[in-house]
């Protein structure tokens, strides 16, 4: 217990004296999931509204697809992006492991079915008309777009968020692509699990909080908007 | 259908953007500069490595990637051409992986050593052993609960040795726990669950104040922990920087880098957690 | 007419869904401010039908036209559709204010903030919502939805207005009182329109024509009179409410009266009709009076018939009685009638309906 107090404490003091090192490792986390986020929100809602509103043969086995990878274990993904970027592997020729573009290669690639899926959800439960009345009120196709979108915009929200969350607190992937070196792929989760196997539980503990005050902080402000009433 | 056309122009613009924003001051550098060493997780948990690395880079402008797993995998890597030189500590696996020809150098660095360490209480009695062979014999005696590694590390890989050489069996005994998981956790779990288990002295040390373990068992030849720094040969994988792998293993044996080395651990243990050999022969450590 | 004398006009429509034909119009047109409603039963058609006049679903063959010109590119549609708007059964309203929604047609053309502003604070007032206008959309009661669905679709001024059953999910008074407002502002608009209505009273009371559809056809189209009273085929008879119809022969025709064999009783009838022609009579249960003695030379129809009544049905404010005559007739009677005559079932009464109450149709079989 005096263990989680120290843990609150030290990263406090982390936080306030702005140490360098805690800072770059937070900062390094939020660039490299934020950019994931937003890669997979991209592909996930375009993709999803694609999916979502348009017949195809095969849609429902395309949606259970899509649906089975909102649970792709992160340490799965990982291995294949590692196994894809090796040396000697087929896009070895990027070298790129071992860097920040492959953690978020390989964090898009767990938060885009993530967004995908409830994307999909979150349109398909829009009014089966709705796409029609729009349409009829003279709307170009991608004013329909930005319509449904805002239609739907609570759910969509929420896919934002659980894909940003699904990439900042994972440690599996981070970790094979990313190999937790020092001022370059160390980020808050991969530092947390190096120096808990070093026994320094207080760091562990100060970067694990400093990783939920970050999650917090950021899920705050997408709620805001979430939640937001439209104005006149 | 021309939504999708759409997407996938904006798409692809905003791929080039991520693109362009991902490159980092390291990756810009070109590829040469890149040195991947493979290395064990012990090794990078006693804080060696992050006092030695910024020095290698200072010196001679490689950018160093740590990639810290168990001996084994690192000697995979090191197969596959996926590392460009290794800092590992697992004598026999290595010898094997010399005579297959994967490395071209293999040259002695440092030691420290394994000890054992088990509940105060003792109940295989191993403080009466002479030898730690007698004192592993013991345990598989008196069927007391032992945690291993087994995850093909340099640790675990001296501790099947030494089971060996006593002539136990112990994969699949009900007393012999294999965990899988990094030194730091396996000590936990011998700790929570009162067992004996193999541990490098280092990480020993960093965990000791949430432990309830006691050292059982140091000191014997047998204990020794050796590394070794292994540089790759290029013949297996024509992706192996050379010269950075030589640059770092001539790096970790030299004078400089060997004095460094001998003072480590010092200021937060009080006595250091390595000894440097280079240029020793094997036989003669210990003694 | 030519075409281009018609907002809208269709040739040769085809429709087919999963390989099934589901419309086949060989000509539809829509005149200058004229109000159609196109009713028929369940799977006919009509949602369909209103579905490719806006050029909202494709069909598989077939021409349409806008003011004589034909629509064919994207473009072609996309101007068109800016024309025209559709209310839909579900208000299908956005997630935001009253003003936003009816707004939100405006808002797609780019008018201006200030025109938004006037037009949507005017149509408002015509559809008696100004008061909701800070409401949210989802705090609406059905009629007041319904409401705010038409503001949105006249607030661009369309030229011609579409609506799939605005009403069906309303309660008779806001459904009443709803219709009166809509046919109001049509009017005043000089809005064409085009309505599918299940509700028949709807379709009589708001329009200049009715288009009858059985089955991806169009089988009558004329005046509300027209359609109601003289139906062409069974079908439609069935359709619009006259419940008898009855299988008969002519036997002669003296000066336009028909005198009809049905079953093993004889009814006269107005018509040109020769004698051995075989025909459908259709009478309107509305038509036929019910009284409890032979009314003899008090009464000017020509067809008087005892008869038994056989089942007593509850129609909200009347009573359909089904009467055995020799053959089968209905009739409504108000509850009171019922009571003062003292009806029920198995009672002998008499039954009149004048000859011309009878509409005559062919029979091929």
């Amino acid at each position: 217990m005096d263990l989680i107090i120290d843990g609150i404490i030290k990263a406090f003091k982390l936080l306030i004296a702005l140490d360098p090192e805690v800072l770059g490792i937070t900062w390094l986390s939020l660039k490299v999931s934020g950019t994931a986020t937003l890669i997979s929100v991209f592909i996930g809602i375009s993709l999803g509204m694609v999916i979502a509103l348009t017949n195809f043969p095969g849609k429902k086995f395309v949606i259970s697809v899509v649906n089975t990878g909102m649970g792709l274990p992160p340490v799965v993904v990982g291995l294949f992006v590692t196994v894809f970027l090796w040396r000697n592997g087929p896009f070895g020729f990027l070298d790129i492991l071992y860097t920040p573009t492959a953690i978020i290669a390989a964090q898009a690639v767990i938060a885009t079915p993530i967004v995908m899926g409830i994307s999909i959800a979150a349109l398909q439960n829009l009014p089966a008309k709705m796409r029609l009345q729009i349409l009829s009120l003279g709307a170009t196709r991608l004013q329909m777009v930005w319509i449904l979108l805002r239609e739907a915009r609570l759910p969509l929200m929420a896919a934002v968020m659980a894909g940003f969350g699904g990439v900042i607190s994972e440690v599996g992937a981070s970790i094979m692509v990313g190999g937790n070196i020092l001022d370059y792929t160390r980020v808050l989760t991969t530092a947390t699990v190096m120096e808990t196997s070093k026994g320094d539980f207080d760091i562990a503990f100060a970067l694990s909080i400093i990783l939920l005050i970050l999650m917090f902080v950021v899920n705050y402000f997408f709620t805001l908007i979430q939640q937001r009433e439209r104005p006149r | 259908m021309k939504l999708i056309k759409n997407f996938v122009g904006m798409f692809a613009l905003f791929v080039a953007v991520i693109a362009v924003s991902c490159v980092s001051p390291a990756s810009a550098a070109p590829v040469v500069k890149n040195v991947i060493l493979a290395t064990t997780t012990s090794t990078q948990d006693s804080g060696l490595l992050d006092v030695l690395i910024p020095l290698f880079e200072k010196e001679t402008g490689y950018f160093v990637k740590t990639i810290a797993v168990g001996s084994g995998q690192a000697m995979k890597m090191g197969e596959r051409g996926e590392a460009d030189v290794l800092l590992v500590h697992s004598p026999a696996a290595e010898k094997e992986f010399m005579a297959k020809g994967f490395g071209i150098s293999r040259r002695l660095v440092m030691h420290n050593d394994f000890i054992l360490v088990g509940p105060p209480g003792d109940p295989a009695k191993i403080r009466e052993a002479k030898t730690t062979q007698e004192a592993f014999k013991k345990i598989a005696a008196a069927g007391a609960l032992f945690i291993s590694r087994g995850d093909n590390s340099g640790t675990n890989a001296k501790e099947l040795a030494i089971w060996k050489a006593v002539g136990v069996s112990p994969v699949g005994q009900k007393w012999y726990q294999p965990t899988g998981l990094g030194m730091g956790q396996t000590l936990n779990v011998a700790s929570e669950k009162n067992g004996y288990t193999l541990t490098d002295r280092a990480t020993y040390l960093a965990f000791k104040k949430t432990l309830g373990l006691s050292i059982l068992r140091e000191g014997d030849p047998i204990l020794l922990n050796i590394y070794h720094v292994i540089e790759l040969n290029p013949a297996k994988s024509p992706k192996i920087n050379i010269a950075g792998g030589k640059a770092f293993a001539d790096f970790m044996v030299s004078k400089k880098t060997q004095a460094v080395i001998g003072k480590f651990g010092i200021a937060k243990y009080g006595a250091p957690l390595f000894f440097p050999d280079a240029g020793k022969k094997e036989e003669s450590l210990g003694k | 007419m030519k075409p281009s004398d018609f907002p809208v006009s269709i040739e040769n429509l085809k429709v087919e869904l999963g390989g099934v034909s589901v419309l086949d119009i060989p000509c539809f047109c829509l005149g200058e401010k004229e109000v159609v409603s196109l009713i028929g039963p369940n799977g006919s058609g009509k949602s369909t039908l209103l579905l490719v006049v806006n050029c909202l679903l494709k069909p598989l063959s077939g021409k349409i036209c806008f003011r004589g010109t034909e629509i064919i590119s994207r473009e072609d549609i996309f101007r068109y559709r800016r024309k025209i708007s559709m209310v839909f059964q579900e208000p299908l309203l956005f997630d935001t204010t009253v003003f936003n929604n009816v707004a939100s047609g405006l808002k797609i053309r780019g008018v201006s903030g200030k025109e938004t502003k006037d037009r949507v604070t005017n149509y408002l007032k015509l559809f008696s919502i100004e008061h909701l206008a800070n409401r949210s959309a989802r705090k609406l009661s059905g009629g007041e939805a319904q409401r705010t669905s038409l503001a949105r679709a006249f607030a661009i001024q369309p030229e011609i207005i579409f609506l799939d059953e605005p009403f069906s999910a309303l309660d008779p008074p806001t459904r009443h009182a709803l219709t009166d407002d809509l046919e109001k502002i049509v009017r005043d608009t000089g809005t064409s329109a085009v309505m599918v209505t299940h509700d028949q009273s709807e379709a009589l009371k708001m329009s200049d024509r009715i288009v009858v559809m059985n089955n991806g056809r169009i089988v009558q189209t004329g005046m509300p009179s027209e359609v109601m009273n003289s139906p062409v085929n069974e079908f439609v008879a069935n359709f619009v409410g006259m419940d008898t119809i009855l299988e008969g022969q002519v036997v002669r025709n003296i000066e336009g009266l028909m005198h009809i064999s049905v079953s093993r009783q004889e009814i006269e009838a107005v018509g040109d009709w020769q004698a051995d022609d075989k025909v459908f009579c259709c009478i309107r249960p509305e038509n036929v009076t019910i009284e409890t003695f032979d009314p003899g030379a008090r009464t000017s129809s020509r067809n008087v018939f005892p008869a038994i009544i056989l089942d007593i049905d509850s129609m909200g404010p009347f009573l359909k009685l089904t009467l055995d005559c020799g053959f089968s007739l209905m009739s409504y009677v108000t509850r009171e009638a019922f009571a003062d005559l003292g009806l029920y079932e198995g009672k002998k009464v008499f039954a009149s309906f004048k000859a011309t109450s009878v509409h005559v149709i062919p029979r091929s079989v």
